[in-house]
């Protein structure tokens, strides 16, 4: 064998082993994390902790009830606030927009992707918090949809822009008008994979933490209504995790658990039984 | 025409019968007409741009009421474009334009609401394009759209058997249509189309993409369909056009050549460039 092919066939394997090592860390970040959190969160993990009021320090017991609704109250305003607006933006970009207005409203959409969340946070916090004077379930709420918005407009645009244009064309050949083939052909067809895009974006921020620590702030009790301050996972583990008690570590490390559990569970899920195909035939 | 059917009913004279309406073209016309029955459609002199492609040169037109009228020439000759310029499906691509006069029942369709026009012209396409929905909602979406006040149910029944499709389907009209065979799903579109009951179907290729059987199968529906509906059809399959059609237009380059009988454009052509092409010199 001639050195030259020797060395092909070296730099042959080492790519290949470098590359598949890659692929493998990828993979291993999450089970490392997911066993890191199962070994220190999974023995504080009770009936109590999903049903209890944080406990006194000191006092042993007690559990996350309040925030585990919160991080939902905030999700579910963040989703009635956010996903409308993007869905019908991203109709707009699909369907209706001329080329210059689509593309300012694209461009302007990732840049808002790329806001830094504490951004954001302080965004609501003028908008929302000041004139009220206090925290709010709606302000972190207002936040985290603010953050749904570019996700679920660009993820909308992309799966409308999917369906094929002969689904178009046999509507309006019925005499649709435009909002009416929009509404009647190409959202329904699209509507899994919109779908699908709303739920992972309400999952990703899931776990935000800056924008909700100077609007819904926290709270040690149940909060009523929306006005109220309200505790939520994600700040409540940056609470316990930053707190001085050894119990509160613990509790820590069980919230990261159950708020991985949630957003690993939605993933798995919308990617199961939504994701499976389109509703539409590709040529 | 169904009385229950307000929107079709009192629209500039829809609802009278198809010979009091129709006037016999003779007027100016620059095309023979070669069948002696009442125009249904009359296109006079038209020029269609994409952009700045002048695709259609000058051409007229007269489409015989009950009759089936065939386009034939080769690829890129613009017999598509003429068949989107009846029900004005080419407004739906940007920077296209028309010049000249296409009438509907001696009424200009310019002038007509383009949705109503489209339910009196109806479409079929050259790939069977059924809606992502069952076989039923496909065949009942023109009616819905357009706010049929009838007993649905049996409007469906009706379109389908029209389409020779009813005792293929009728244990699962519920199914998709996708669960349907290619010549079923565009026998399925024609029921679409019939089902808001259009004066004139245009049908865009609509054997190209089945097998000899079931293009069989639609030209036979065709002559079944032309004692209600007056049909037009473009073709590439010259023994198609021989089988189905009364008169014949041959097109070349944006050109209208010639338009004859069909028994005599297939023996004896009057123009050399026809004769060429129908046997078989080029094209």
């Amino acid at each position: 064998m001639s050195a030259r092919l020797i060395w092909r066939k070296t730099l042959n394997v080492t790519m290949l082993s470098l590359t598949g090592l890659c692929a493998l860390l990828t993979v291993s970040v999450l089970f490392s994390i997911l066993g890191y959190l199962i070994w220190n969160g999974g023995k504080d993990l009770s009936w109590n902790f999903f049903t209890r009021l944080p406990a006194p320090v000191g006092e042993a017991g007690g559990g996350m009830a309040n925030a585990i609704v919160g991080s939902l109250k905030l999700l579910l305003l963040a989703a009635l606030f956010g996903v409308p607006i993007g869905l019908l933006g991203g109709v707009y970009l699909a369907e209706f927009g001329g080329r210059t207005v689509s593309f300012l409203v694209r461009y302007t959409a990732d840049l808002l992707n790329g806001v830094p969340s504490i951004v954001i946070g302080i965004f609501a916090y003028a908008l929302v918090v000041m004139p009220m004077h206090h925290f709010s379930t709606l302000a972190g709420g207002f936040a985290l949809g603010i953050m749904v918005i570019p996700t679920v407009l660009r993820n909308t645009e992309s799966f409308l822009r999917d369906v094929p244009s002969p689904l178009r064309e046999g509507s309006f050949a019925l005499g649709a008008n435009k909002w009416k083939m929009v509404a009647t052909v190409v959202l329904p067809a699209a509507s899994r994979g919109i779908l699908t895009g709303a739920l992972l974006a309400l999952a990703r921020v899931a776990g935000e933490t800056a924008p909700l620590l100077f609007t819904a702030f926290g709270n040690r009790y149940w909060s009523p209504g929306w006005m109220q301050p309200t505790s939520s996972l994600p700040v409540i583990i940056y609470t316990y995790a930053t707190g001085p008690y050894e119990d509160w570590h613990r509790q820590a490390w069980a919230a990261g658990l159950v708020l991985l559990g949630l957003v690993l569970v939605t993933n798995i899920l919308v990617r199961t039984f939504l994701s499976r195909g389109t509703s539409f035939e590709r040529s | 025409m169904n009385a229950a059917f307000p929107l079709m009913g009192n629209s500039g004279g829809a609802a009278s019968t198809a010979s009091s309406r129709s006037r016999v073209g003779t007027e100016g016309s620059t095309s023979p007409a070669p069948v002696t029955s009442p125009l249904r459609m009359k296109v006079t002199k038209i020029n269609f741009y994409y952009g700045k492609n002048h695709a259609l040169h000058n051409v007229s037109l007269d489409v015989a009421t009950n009759r089936v009228t065939a386009l034939i020439g080769p690829s890129g000759c613009g017999k598509s474009t003429l068949l989107r310029t009846l029900n004005r499906m080419h407004e739906t691509l940007r920077h296209t334009r028309l010049e000249g006069e296409i009438a509907l029942d001696g009424e200009n369709i310019q002038s007509l609401d383009v949705t109503k026009l489209r339910r009196l012209v109806g479409m079929v396409f050259q790939k069977p394009n059924p809606f992502p929905k069952s076989i039923y909602e496909n065949v009942a979406y023109g009616l819905r759209i357009n706010g049929y006040q009838g007993r649905l149910d049996d409007a469906v029944e009706k379109s389908l058997r029209r389409a020779a499709l009813w005792d293929e389907v009728k244990d699962k009209l519920h199914k998709s249509a996708y669960a349907l065979s290619g010549g079923q799903q565009q026998r399925l579109c024609i029921a679409r189309a019939l089902a808001v009951d259009p004066e004139v179907l245009l049908l865009d290729e609509p054997c190209s993409a089945l097998d000899p059987v079931n293009t069989a199968k639609i030209e036979e529906l065709l002559f079944e369909l032309k004692p209600s509906c007056t049909l037009v059809i473009v073709t590439h399959n010259m023994q198609q056009a021989a089988r189905v059609s009364d008169s014949t237009a041959f097109m070349l380059n944006g050109d209208l050549i010639e338009f004859s009988p069909t028994g005599q454009m297939f023996t004896t052509p009057s123009d050399p460039r026809t004769e060429a092409y129908i046997t078989g010199r080029f094209g």
